[in-house]
Parts: C-alpha cells; sequence; structure tokens
C-alpha cells in the first residue's frame, strides 16, 4: 500500500487501516529505525489552536530523526495579509517534505493535497477530518481488545463531534454493534446513521448512559460544548446527566475500556482515572507511535 | 404561429432554429431558465408551457429557446432538475438531433456547496466539486450530502 496524502478516514479500505495499526504496533516494540527521516523537513501548518496534535506529530518526526518547522497561527501567517491556503501550499511544498495541516475550513486539507507537491497530513480541518485521531482510536481499542465483534457506545455531542462521525465510520468497516448516547438535539445526524447502516452496522440509539454501559466494551466519551446550549443552567442540567462516574461504572465489563480525545472539561470525573477503566491518558500517548507510523507510510 | 390541430393541441409556436426541451419535470421550467441564465433582461425568444398532460410523464413542462443550442455544461445542470427531459436541436423547423439527458457521476462548478463552512465557499482558486450518490450529491471537500433543493444550489 502507498498513501501519498492521508486525508480523510474515507479513503481508506479496512486493509489500509490495518496496515497502519501494524505498522503502530511495530514503531511501539521499537521496530523502526531511528534516523529513517533524517535530513528531512515536517511543515506544521495549524491554523487553529492544537497543542497535543501538534506537538505529537513534532514529537513523532524527532523520533524518526527529522525536524519539524512551523506556523502556529493565521494571525502570523501571510494569510492574514489576504494570502490563500493554495497559495500558502504550493510555497510550504518547496519548503518541506511533508506538510501536517490544521485548518479551520472544513475540506481544507483536500484542497491542500490538490495543490501541495508533497504529502498532506490532515491534522483536522473545521468540524470535517481528523484521520489521525480515528487512527489512534482504533490503535487503543485494538491494543486491549480485537476490534471485531465489539459493542462500543458513543456519548456526548454526536451531532457536531468530527471525532465522533469519524471513529464511527472507521468502525463500520469493523464488526461492530454501535450504541450512541447523545442529549437531545445533539444526537449523530441521520444522514451519518443511514450511511454505516448501508455499510452493514448496526445502531442504536440510547437515551440513558446507564442503561447500556453494562452490555459496552468500550466507551467513547466526547466533549458536550457549552456554545451548543442557550445558557450555562440548561448546559449543566444536561452534562451533568451525561457525565461519567465511578458509580455509573459499577457493574460495567471487567474489560470495559473509556476513552476520550481529550481536553476533557466535565465529561469525566477525575475519579474515573484511577479505575482500571480509564485509558484516554494512554490514547493520548498512542498518538506517538500512530503519527510516527504515519509519517513513515506518506515519507519513508 | 401554427395553428392548433384539433381541441387537445398544443398553443406554442414552432421555432425554426433552436432547442426544445421537453419532458423537463413538471415545475421546473422556471429553474431550467435560471440554468441557461434567461432572465427578463436578456433578449431569446421563448415559449414556456408548464404542467401540460403528458402521457408518458403525467404531467411536464415545455421551454422552447430560439437561436440556441445547448453546451454540455448547461444540459448536465438540467440534467439534476429534470432527469427525464429531452433535448431536441431544431434547425429550420426541424428535429435533426434529439436527445435525452444524463446526470454526470461528478460535477465541477455546477452546485455550489450549502455548507458555509466548506473551503468551496471561500476566494480559494478551486471549483466545488461533487460526486453524484443515490441519495444526492456528496460534496468531495466538506462531505456534505445535498438531498433536497437541488436546483436552489445549482451556481
Amino acid at each position: 500500500m502507498r498513501v501519498q496524502h492521508i486525508i480523510s478516514i474515507r479513503d481508506f479500505t479496512r486493509q489500509d487501516l490495518d496496515s497502519f495499526l501494524d505498522r503502530a504496533e511495530l514503531v511501539e516494540r521499537g521496530g523502526f529505525d531511528p534516523r529513517m527521516l533524517e535530513g528531512k523537513i515536517l511543515a506544521l501548518l495549524f491554523f487553529e489552536p492544537s497543542t497535543r496534535t501538534r506537538m505529537s506529530f513534532a514529537s513523532a518526526m524527532a523520533r524518526l530523526g527529522g525536524t519539524s518547522i512551523s506556523v502556529d497561527s493565521v494571525e502570523a501567517s501571510s494569510i492574514a495579509k489576504g494570502e490563500t491556503l493554495a497559495d500558502t501550499i504550493r510555497v510550504v511544498s518547496g519548503y518541506a517534505d511533508a506538510i501536517v495541516l490544521r485548518h479551520p475550513k472544513e475540506g481544507a486539507a483536500r484542497l491542500a493535497s490538490e495543490f501541495a507537491t508533497v504529502p498532506v497530513i490532515n491534522a483536522g480541518d473545521g468540524a470535517g477530518q481528523h484521520p489521525s485521531q480515528t487512527i489512534l482510536d482504533l490503535y487503543t481499542i485494538r491494543r486491549s481488545m480485537p476490534l471485531d465483534g465489539l459493542e462500543i457506545g458513543l456519548l456526548g455531542d454526536l451531532r457536531y463531534g468530527r471525532t465522533a462521525h469519524s471513529l464511527a465510520h472507521a468502525l463500520s468497516l469493523y464488526d461492530v454493534t454501535l450504541h450512541t448516547i447523545a442529549p437531545p438535539g445533539l444526537d449523530l445526524p441521520l444522514s451519518v446513521v443511514h450511511e454505516l447502516r448501508r455499510h452493514g452496522m448496526e445502531v442504536v440509539k440510547h437515551g440513558d448512559v446507564g442503561k447500556v454501559i453494562r452490555d459496552l466494551d468500550v466507551l467513547y466519551v466526547t466533549r458536550i460544548q457549552r456554545e451548543r446550549f442557550p445558557d450555562s443552567a440548561s448546559y449543566y442540567d444536561v452534562a451533568s446527566s451525561y457525565r461519567i462516574t465511578p458509580d455509573l461504572l459499577e457493574g460495567a465489563r471487567e474489560h470495559l475500556i473509556v476513552l476520550h480525545p481529550l481536553p476533557r472539561v466535565d465529561e469525566i470525573d477525575p475519579a474515573v482515572d484511577r479505575t482500571p477503566f480509564a485509558r484516554y491518558f494512554e490514547q493520548s500517548r498512542n498518538g506517538i507511535p500512530v503519527r510516527m507510523a504515519l509519517l513513515q507510510e506518506v515519507m519513508g | 404561429m401554427k395553428k392548433p390541430e384539433g381541441k387537445h393541441a398544443l398553443i406554442v409556436g414552432r421555432i425554426r432554429e433552436g432547442t426544445v426541451i421537453d419532458h423537463i419535470t413538471a415545475g421546473e421550467a422556471l429553474n431550467v431558465l435560471k440554468i441557461l441564465g434567461i432572465t427578463g433582461t436578456t433578449d431569446e425568444c421563448l415559449s414556456i408551457a408548464t404542467n401540460v398532460s403528458s402521457g408518458k410523464v403525467g404531467k411536464k413542462d415545455i421551454v422552447k429557446v430560439e437561436g440556441r443550442e445547448l453546451r454540455k455544461e448547461e444540459v448536465d445542470r438540467i440534467a439534476l432538475i429534470a432527469p427525464r427531459a429531452t433535448i431536441n436541436i431544431i434547425r429550420d423547423y426541424e428535429v435533426v438531433e434529439k436527445k435525452g439527458v444524463e446526470i454526470p457521476r461528478s460535477l465541477v462548478g455546477v452546485v455550489r456547496c450549502p455548507n458555509p463552512g466548506c473551503i468551496s465557499n471561500t476566494s480559494e482558486p478551486i471549483e466545488s466539486r461533487f460526486e453524484v450518490v443515490e441519495r444526492g450529491l456528496h460534496c468531495l471537500y466538506c462531505d456534505w450530502l445535498i438531498t433536497k433543493d437541488i436546483a436552489g444550489h445549482i451556481i
């Protein structure tokens, strides 16, 4: 398999994803050449705030012997002078051997791939795709259990949350039953549900996480954004009924893992961190082997 | 104008040179004009018939445009809102070519993405790109799916 760009999880088959996961596993076991990307330069173009994605790409590049150059904000770039993204990408293609892009507009990475002469990796385009996050989510699940035959719960803002859509799409390539748990009005869009069902996935909607928690192998929690609610009171009212606590996890399957793309706010009680269910920090760490695998894929 | 032949005949004039777009989905004739860029200020000689009874499709609209043969881009746009339309090219009052329309598999610069957050709605040097899927039109930039009011999004 040879992929030039990594833009959307939709571009990949199950075989492609398995190949990324295998490669990440090999990297994690030390099976990589720390000088593999020596002399190569990675451009980190982040036109939206990011801490962990940007740092983990820089770290992954350094571990493979390469170096990174970056633009951290629109204000600091020629975009502020009115330059198009297309021109920025054409210019940066001359400075680096690959580009990691985060941009507020959906489809920005696809556009970048059309103008770039080097590989482009999408690190989040607005409410759109964030494929490296999805691959590390899959990787974290697969480290605990095989990806087939699972009951996976998606909880939180499933309407606007890009990580939820992207992960649901990737999971539809596996034999997974998806349980959705979302506040009213923040359900998984019907168009997404229809698409998942067309792929043969069983999608079950629930109103109360307490009623389904005992049946789950994986609970994937996403942030419920305060700005989606008319006032703080209604936000707290909803958010509190979707909060994961040690009490809620009583009676859950022993091997249940709780994931969250981070940063979390109030969705998971910090007391859950001390339970064996909590895997979100491990999930975050898995960003390194997964992104090393992706950098190897496009530049190696 | 040709005289009506019997009481059920249409009172729509024949044209000498131009195009007759027949079997347009009933109610879409004005959208077809919009696609062709025909407004009250342009000078084409036009005949429009709407909600005409048709044995083939129940009700249909017909548009006749004098002195104009359609370009492929125009036919592709018409196909989106009137997939059963037929295009008749007329020369010297005779139909010299008759063809159906076909919805192309991909549409470049034909439809505007309704997603305000889509990169194709910015000043970037690109045209919108959609693929035609079973349930509508799929934006190849932002993955938005247009399932209704396609006419309202035609550029």
